[in-house]
């Protein structure tokens, strides 16, 4: 059996198979700030009280701090709600982004089965998790029974070998990987992703490939646990959990991707899809850089790119926009003196959450500007005026381009 | 049955270009609504008739788990969303609020702007006025014709608890 068949099976009690729809119990749901809309559909539904508030996480990172009148008014509405509930795992607007924030609180564990109104609720499978986005509506559903519809995905079983050149990383591997299969290359799918690369990386560059795995349509991004993954959970949760993974002779496609020699990679606009290598397009100039998000605002990014600008002052032209992931990226990043060095060449540090990445507030794009981002999406107008352009690259790639103005390869500064 | 005009959509119809992020701070679905493929298609929001039918390609709705955007879909009154395929939250989503989402790839390719077409969704075909053409699909699993045909997952649920009460 493969790993979704057989999370899948023991969370609707019976063996199953790909294409079946089967009623599941969740371990654990997740909502951010359209809690909002999951509380209004929750009353109509008539439903008494949540099922299980100690299953129940819901914390504040798209609009932190309050952003609008209206992002205030909603925000309060939720506060009350939780307080009500007797939800505890409840986290207000100082943590940061929920797919940072939830492992690292530990209430992520391996083989749980977990939905979060998010669609890059995919990122809980870096640590083994069966976890994926649903809407509000079914949220309030989840929270009335503890339970959700879910049709049994076949599996994508994505190999990749070889060991990641200097300058490049995760974004690229992954980026590397859309462009070839599609924005719709694993829709519907569970994606595994396996093989020596996948092994050697650190938890924050699997947790790349889990959160981006969603862009090409996946239902889950898989990575199963090992030492590693042990090793980061220690003392976050004192929960006991079990490891799933698929067998070896499960059914599944297979795809393989060597990236030994794989140049740094970028998703032009308007589509994840729309990937070249970097120095292709060298030299294109920027109006703002961003690192960050739940994609890549982690520690391990922000080091990555105060290697490569070394102290140097990023170009007059370019506003450099970083926000840490959460609260504990940031203060790692204080400590070890990453943040004094990005400042120092010039950057613009926010506030731990979504920030710029939904074009909601923070680093909105006018008509005609260009954006470098370490972000998920370039979709049209995502970042602010639909005439704005965004790139998606590494972090190493997004310093690089900060220090020039131009879009640059980070292997070349 | 449902019958209605087609407007005509094509790939990759994504979240953002239904109802951009930056208006989701709105609660109001009929204020909200006004914002409907502003950046894609500024006809459409003042266009659209109730009963119209978005016919689209492959990967509708890909992008966000937004639930808005079904939602600003139904608050117009749209009667039914058919494509080559569906982004898979989107689709959920669909089917959880009431609106009809069917997977039809001939009607892609078979279906222009400004058809008048009827729907069966039980019987699984779409007809076009103009000449009587029949293009076939396979018909969505019973279990979410009965959430679409309730009204969506809210009233469905309704039914559900109020029976475990009793
Ligand atoms: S950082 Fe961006 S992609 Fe990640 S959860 Fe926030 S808005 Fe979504």
């Amino acid at each position: 059996m493969t790993f979704a068949q057989k999370i899948l099976s023991r969370a609707c009690g019976r063996p199953v198979d790909p294409g079946d729809i089967v009623n599941a119990r969740v371990n654990l749901a997740m909502s951010h700030e359209n809690t909002a809309l999951v509380i209004k559909a929750f009353r109509e539904m008539g439903a008494a009280k949540v099922w299980d508030p100690e299953k129940i996480v819901i914390l504040f990172d798209h609009r932190v701090p309050a952003n609008t009148l209206k992002t205030a008014e909603s925000h309060k509405i939720v506060r009350e709600f939780v307080r009500k509930e007797g939800i505890r795992h409840f986290y207000d607007v100082k943590e940061g982004i929920c797919h940072q924030v939830l492992p690292e609180k530990g209430h992520v564990l391996p083989g749980m089965l977990i939905v979060g109104t998010d669609s890059h609720t995919t990122t809980y499978g870096a640590f083994g998790a069966f976890a994926t986005g649903i809407g509000a509506t079914e949220m309030a559903a989840v929270w009335a029974t503890g339970e959700l519809w879910f049709r049994v995905p076949e599996t994508l079983r994505i190999r990749i070998t070889g060991q990641m050149p200097d300058r490049v990383s995760a974004k690229d591997v992954i980026l590397n990987i859309i462009g070839t299969l599609g924005a719709e290359g694993a829709n519907y799918m569970a994606v595994e992703f396996v093989g020596d690369c996948v092994d050697r990386m650190s938890i924050a560059s699997r947790m790349v490939l889990s959160n981006m795995s969603m862009e090409m349509g996946a239902k889950i991004g898989v990575v199963f646990p090992d030492k590693n993954t042990e090793e980061w959970l220690i003392g976050r949760s004192h929960q006991s959990f079990e490891i799933v993974r698929s067998d070896d002779s499960a059914d599944v496609q297979a795809e393989e991707f060597d990236v030994s020699d794989l140049p740094p990679q970028i998703a032009k606009p308007h589509s994840v899809d729309n990937v070249v290598p970097v120095e292709e397009i060298a030299g294109t100039p920027i109006d703002q850089a961003l690192l960050g998000s739940c994609t890549n605002g982690r520690l391990e990014d922000l080091i990555a790119a105060a290697k490569i600008l070394n102290g140097r002052k990023v170009s007059e032209s370019v506003r450099f926009i970083v926000v840490p992931a959460s609260r504990e990226v940031y203060l790692s990043a204080v400590k070890k003196g990453v943040l004094t060095s990005l400042v120092e060449s010039g950057a613009i540090v926010l506030n731990p959450g979504c920030g710029p990445c939904l074009g909601a507030h923070q680093g909105v794009l006018a008509a005609g500007e260009r954006c470098i981002s370490t972000t998920n999406r370039n979709f049209r107008g995502r970042m602010g005026s639909p005439d704005a352009e965004i790139y998606l690259a590494s972090p190493e790639t997004v310093a690089a381009s900060a220090l020039k103005g131009e879009i640059t390869d980070p292997r070349t500064v | 049955m449902i019958k209605g005009r087609v407007w005509k959509y094509g790939d990759h119809i994504n979240t953002d270009l239904i109802i951009s992020g930056r208006y989701l701070d709105e609660y109001d679905m009929k204020s909200l609504s006004a914002h409907i493929f502003e950046d894609l298609d500024p006809i459409f929001a003042i266009g659209v008739k109730p009963g119209d039918i978005i016919v689209a390609g492959r990967n509708f709705g890909c992008g966000s788990s937004r639930e808005q955007a079904p939602a600003v879909l139904k608050e117009k009154r749209i009667g039914a969303i058919i494509a080559a395929s569906f982004a898979r939250i989107f689709f959920r989503n669909a089917i959880n609020i009431g609106l009809p989402v069917i997977v039809c790839p001939d009607a892609f390719c078979l279906l222009e702007k400004g058809n008048i077409i009827t729907l069966d969704i039980r019987g699984g075909f779409i007809l076009r006025e103009s000449d009587g053409l029949r293009i076939g699909f396979n018909p969505l699993p019973e279990f979410l014709i009965d959430i679409l045909e309730r009204g969506g997952l809210v009233p469905y649920m309704k039914a559900k608890l109020g029976r475990c009460d009793a």
